[in-house]
């Protein structure tokens, strides 16, 4: 199989889960009952009993075609642009908040990594602490962060931005695959390419930029898709968790609350978060393609 | 500088701490390896024999003993880089072109690119891999990989030539073919080699004298010179003073308590 063959069915594979996915939503909805299926309700009470079967009204579920339509729709009646054009424009402001999260989280990640990397000692006292970060909830954490800037910065000069708060919270989620990518691509040479550079004479930074740096490329890519996904995912959790205004969660968690008469309009911002996360992966991607010659070890194996 | 020794070991050993106790890698060891000369370093599994290079190459230290390189201290030599390094495998960089794997002791010692450029290209006709400067190590044969990482292991122009069973993991053509290769570099370069190999007649085949060792402590138990003269070719191979020497080094490998690699 050449590549290029192999690539074409990579792509098809892709295309076919897509349609098998919207083909089962819709298959779904063709069959299933409209009003759900519920079991033991107690007559006359809503709400009652267990639902087995969810809902296929068009309130519940609304057809693919007429979230599609929805977005060439005005927003909110009259004479308000097409649903579409707030869309992008709250996207393109979360995918900016998340660049900068991302940015960040490199930064970070990438210092943490060395430094484990660099001393065990650091390691051992680091690791665990990073790791149980995670698991701090992030729609708990966010309000903090934005409270502690603003007191930070209060009488100062400076104002700090709500977007400042929502950066930091995605770095916050962003800089964990880093930190871990780092570390595990430094210490990724053999021991017989570090004797080498032992026999050079070369000392921590120059095995760091010759070796250990290059050697851990093939580790670093995933961990920046990981960490690039993860930055648009905490930018909008963050956006809904302290309210700010202007960027895709918030304009989610707005059409959402006007779901029971406009159902098809929430799922305009749900695709355009997928759309985030899809340019932020493939921006990942590119950067992947322009250090090819890193990558050979993995192809070649 | 007017030593005459590449190499000299005085009462070296080196024990290593586990947890089971201390383990004896190596134990009075006496050897000379004079300038230019080829010296091969055999013996079974066990017998210490990558130990003792890694102590030459100051990559382990020594637990007793003296070990002096070109009359300094291996710490010194090897910041020096009096002594140039291949191992059993090439251990190329996979992301650096044939060229850029071969300038990069040079690199990183701050030769200007212009000296380096021509320095490489030299090193890469004396392997014979002028025509594939450019290529990446993926797309090489192992018998050309391990060209290339001789030619690394030349490039700061090195007295002295480690090799720690570089050909072990080549096929027999391959190998032979290297061999002749090599015999014919170090006398181009007039570098003295310390040559680890578990094969005897390549043992023969390369040296000027071949130190047999023998495990558990290793030691040297004898060293065989071979006087095989400085032409050393395919007729070489097939000469019946070749295979005295291959048999006088056999016999003293297992004079030594036969022990078996695949026993240990």
């Amino acid at each position: 199989m050449t590549l290029r063959a192999g690539k074409v069915r990579a792509v098809s594979w892709g295309v076919l889960g897509v349609v098998a996915l919207l083909g089962s939503w819709e298959l779904y909805k063709f069959l299933g009952p409209a009003a759900g299926f519920v079991v033991g309700a107690t007559e006359g009470e809503t709400g009652s009993g267990v639902m087995l079967l969810p809902r296929t009204n068009d309130r519940a579920m609304p057809h693919i075609w007429d979230m599609i339509a929805r977005l060439g729709e005005s927003t909110s009646g009259g004479t308000t642009p097409p649903l579409i054009v707030p869309v992008i424009t709250a996207g393109l402001t979360t995918l900016g908040i998340a660049a900068v999260g991302w940015i960040i989280g490199i930064v970070v990640g990438s210092i943490l990594g060395a430094v484990m990397q660099r001393w065990r000692l650091a390691e051992a006292g680091l690791l665990p602490w990073i790791v149980v970060s995670q698991t701090i909830p992030l729609i708990a954490f966010a309000p903090i962060v934005n409270t502690i800037g603003m007191q930070a910065s209060r009488g100062s000069a400076f104002d700090w931005p709500q977007a400042l708060s929502v950066a930091i919270i995605a770095s916050y989620l962003s800089f964990f695959p880093i930190a871990i990518g780092v570390l595990r691509g430094l210490e990724s040479p053999d021991r017989m390419h570090l004797d080498l550079m032992r026999t050079y004479a070369a000392g921590y930074w120059q095995t760091l930029f010759r070796l250990r740096i290059p050697a851990a490329i093939p580790h670093l890519l995933p961990a920046l898709r990981l960490a690039a996904a993860s930055a648009v995912v905490g930018a909008v959790v963050a956006e809904v968790s302290i309210g700010m205004q202007g960027g895709i969660g918030r304009m989610l968690i707005q059409l959402a609350g006007q779901g029971s008469s406009d159902p098809a309009a929430p799922w305009g911002p749900t695709l355009g978060s997928v759309a985030l996360g899809l340019v932020a992966a493939g921006t990942v991607a590119l950067i992947g393609l322009t250090l090819k010659n890193y990558r050979r070890g993995e192809q070649t194996a | 500088m007017t030593t005459e020794f590449a190499v000299r070991a005085s009462g070296v050993g080196k024990t290593f701490p586990t947890k089971a106790g201390d383990v004896v890698a190596l134990t009075e060891v006496e050897l000379t390896v004079s300038a230019g000369e080829f010296v091969s370093l055999i013996g079974p599994s066990g017998c210490g024999k990558s130990t003792l290079l890694r102590l030459i190459a100051d990559l382990d230290s020594a637990t007793t003993g003296e070990l002096e390189i070109f009359g300094k201290p291996a710490a010194k030599a090897r910041i020096d880089q009096d002594y140039g390094i291949a191992f059993q495998q090439a251990g190329l960089l996979p992301w650096r072109t044939v060229g850029g794997n071969i300038a990069l002791p040079l690199e990183l010692h701050g030769m200007a690119k212009p000296a380096r450029a021509k320095r490489v290209a030299d090193l890469a006709e004396l392997v014979g891999l002028t025509d594939f400067i450019d290529r990446y190590p993926d797309q090489l044969s192992g018998g050309m990989q391990q060209r290339v990482a001789i030619a690394r292991s030349l490039a700061e122009q090195p007295r002295l030539l480690l090799m720690d069973e570089p050909f072990g993991a080549l096929d027999e053509m391959t190998r032979e073919y290297l061999q002749g290769e090599l015999t014919r570099i170090a006398k181009e370069t007039g570098a003295a080699v310390v040559f680890v190999t578990h094969s005897i007649p390549e043992a023969v085949f390369l040296s000027d004298r071949v130190v047999v060792m023998s495990p558990r402590p290793g030691r040297i138990t004898e060293i065989v010179t071979t006087d095989l003269g400085e032409v050393r070719d395919e007729t070489l191979r097939e000469s019946p003073e070749y295979f005295t020497r291959v048999t006088a080094v056999r016999e003293a490998l297992h004079g030594a308590p036969v022990e078996r690699a695949n026993e240990r």
